[in-house]
């Protein structure tokens, strides 16, 4: 076997002009099939809106948008419970909105508001809402992936049977800590999830002009974890991949690794596209993956099969557009950080939560 | 009443240190290098896995980076943990997960997420070691807003501010200095103490200089101070103990009286600790208040060779200390 072979490739997967079509349900509740389409939506609604903020110079800092990326975090996170420990990383709006956090926290955090997530002293790229299970997120590629395993190391310390999730991208696992963290996960059976959002990029950079192979999920393999390689597209298809290690991870058998393929809509950062920055990046290419548009391959099989109907969809839009405009209204509204936290949250302090 | 004395060593004190928050909380747990090595790290850890067991004393595959930050990550989630480095050196490649991560967590939190770990880096130098098994940092990381830094120099201090330090909610970097184990003291019973109350300490008073050290380099100004006496010069000792957050006002106090600084650290000098007590100190006081300029005994600004001679020239000794301070009054 040639050591470049076919091992570890993505294939169809990475292929834009494929899995356009409407999602196969197998079986899903109603209820549960609601719920994705209500979590997406309300995920990228709310980021259309950061996007606008941004774009209208009402945000002063960047925002990392995950618009066309949110089957991920709500897969994921239809498996996980309050006390599970999640990290992320500088795109991460979805991942924290996924847990059920207030989008007012969210909009207030980015406009750095002291109502904000992080008290507005974190921003888009430092999110926090560990009551809902999200332990915080950084944009240092990779950053939080150790502590990921550390708060999993924790839980199988306490016998709590939670887990942690590290959701990180294809360009963080060329980071080297994240080969040590794979190795202590498995030698130390820690209960992690480890969730790479491979969109093929990193920055401007196509994944095929950073790493020999297409698939992450190669280095999973190297450290024994055990790995599922899905559409991320395909909210079916992610929750079950997170239904079947989440399960294990919580029943000892240590950590797991999902690969999501998706890609994001918006460039790197920021309300732009991207077109013209790197290489593989075309307006043709990005018109190819909108079509496989996790919302509506989910919404057309669910029209199909009768779960849904317009109605239902316009209700939806109707209820989460107002829960936008309310939570910016709210945000927008809101008083910056007191002068005294410039100095005073460096350290523990008795007197604050 | 009596209290009851325990005999230890530097390195014993430290043991006790380790098996004192074993014993007591059940949320600590220690993670690091050589931690199942009955040599690794003296005899400063010896049978902890034994004790408390291989769950909670987990020597570690050579992964400093992943190990810091899974404590950094486990603090998060509530419990306490003490991160182990048997040489600083190799702590270097944790700087992220201490830098980036337990330093920030705080703050970019808005206060809301602690991460309370302890990061013990030991400096072992000498024995030919050379430039990557030697080097004493604690500039690096009293630089760095959100760390504490604690360098205890005494035997109390060794096993005392380790407890104060695991039980504190802050990222704290405790380094102990190898060539230190060796020293002996009889202490009572641990108490716990807060480490935000903690300060610089005078451990020797003198009238005419005042010689500011933390961890070996205040024991080599004891050292000084002792032959300073007989030469006529009363020196005063001052030990820093936390460099960061530094506070300075034992210093600040002792100069007034003295008129004389010195300052002597293990490290390298140009944006060091020592050049940082004495600008710090400059801004509190009168220039009138000193009788002669400050200066500052540290290591020649090169890594540490490994030549035995070379090696010789290249560590502050006693010797070093007392021509600094012989320097301000007879110059």
């Amino acid at each position: 076997m040639s050591l470049m072979g076919d091992e570890f490739s993505l294939r169809r997967l990475a292929d834009p002009a494929e899995f356009h079509s409407e999602l196969r349900l197998d079986g899903t509740p109603p209820e549960r099939l609601r719920a994705y389409m209500t979590d997406m939506v309300r995920i990228r609604l709310a980021e259309r809106q950061l996007a606008a903020g941004r774009r209208d110079g009402l945000i002063g800092g960047p925002v990392h948008l995950g618009v066309g990326q949110e089957a991920v975090a709500v897969g994921v996170s239809a498996h996980l419970r309050a006390s599970d420990r999640v990290f992320g990383a500088h795109r991460s709006h979805c991942h924290l909105l996924a847990l059920g956090s207030s989008m007012e926290g969210l909009f207030a955090e980015v406009l750095g508001r002291d109502s904000g997530h992080s008290k507005g002293m974190g921003g888009s790229m430092h999110l926090w809402d560990q009551p809902k299970g999200f332990y915080g997120s950084v944009p240092i590629v990779a950053g939080t992936v150790p502590l990921a395993v550390g708060a999993g190391l924790a839980a199988k310390l306490q016998q709590s049977g939670d887990i942690a999730v590290a959701y990180l991208g294809d360009g963080a696992v060329e980071e080297g800590v994240v080969h040590e963290s794979l190795n202590l996960a498995r030698i130390q059976d820690i209960p992690i999830i480890f969730v790479v959002e491979n969109n093929l990029f990193a920055s401007h950079m196509h994944i095929s002009t950073r790493q020999p192979k297409d698939s992450t999920a190669r280095f999973a393999a190297a450290n024994g974890v055990a790995h599922r390689v899905i559409d991320g597209n395909d909210v079916i298809a992610v929750a079950a991949a997170a239904d079947e290690l989440v399960h294990a991870a919580r029943s000892g058998e240590g950590p797991g690794f999902i690969e999501a393929v998706t890609f994001r809509w918006y460039g790197h950062v920021d309300w732009r596209e991207d077109i013209d920055v790197g290489l593989y990046r075309s307006a043709e290419e990005l018109d190819n993956w909108r079509r496989r548009d996790p919302i509506r391959r989910l919404k057309d099989a669910m029209l199909k099969t009768g779960v849904w109907t317009d109605q239902d969809d316009k209700s939806l839009m109707d209820q989460l557009q107002k829960e936008v405009e309310a939570a910016w209204t709210q945000a927008i509204h809101a008083p910056y950080p007191d002068a005294g936290a410039l100095l005073n949250r460096l350290y523990y302090q008795e007197d604050r939560r | 009443m009596m209290q009851k004395l325990t005999t230890y060593n530097y390195s014993t004190a430290i043991l006790a240190a380790f098996e004192y928050l074993l014993a007591k909380y059940p949320d600590v747990f220690v993670i690091g290098q050589g931690l199942w090595s009955p040599w690794y790290v003296g005899n400063s850890m010896t049978d902890l896995d034994k004790k408390f067991g291989k769950q909670r004393v987990i020597d570690t595959p050579v992964a400093e980076s992943a190990c810091t930050g899974a404590a950094v990550g486990a603090s998060l989630a509530g419990l306490k943990p003490i991160v182990v480095h048997p040489r600083l050196d190799f702590m270097l490649y944790a700087m992220d997960a201490i830098v980036n991560q337990a330093a920030k967590w705080s703050y970019m939190t808005g206060g809301q997420g602690h991460p309370g770990l302890t990061i013990r880096g030991i400096i072992n130098r000498g024995g030919e070691q050379g430039a990557q098994h030697s080097q004493a940092l604690q500039a690096w990381f009293a630089h760095v807003p959100g760390l504490r830094v604690v360098m205890p120099a005494t035997v109390a201090d060794a096993r005392d501010l380790l407890v104060s330090s695991v039980l504190c909610k802050d990222p704290v970097i405790y380094i102990d200095d190898r060539w230190l184990y060796d020293l002996t003291d009889d202490l009572p019973p641990v108490v716990e103490r807060d480490l935000r109350q903690e300060r610089a300490k005078c451990l020797r008073e003198g009238r005419d200089l005042t010689i500011v050290g933390s961890s070996y380099s205040t024991r080599l100004a004891l050292n000084a101070a002792e032959e300073l006496e007989r030469r006529g010069i009363s020196a005063e000792v001052v030990d820093l103990r936390v460099l960061n957050p530094l506070d300075t006002e034992a210093v600040v106090n002792s100069v007034k009286k003295t008129g004389r600084l010195l300052v002597v650290d293990g490290g390298w000098g140009p944006c060091g600790v020592a050049g940082e007590v004495i600008s710090s100190v400059i801004e509190q006081i009168q220039l009138t208040d000193l009788k002669v300029n400050p200066r500052r005994v540290t290591l020649p600004f090169a890594p540490a060779p490994t030549a035995r001679n070379l090696e010789k020239a290249y560590y502050p000794d006693k010797n070093s200390v007392i021509s600094a301070a012989e320097a301000l009054f007879y110059l």
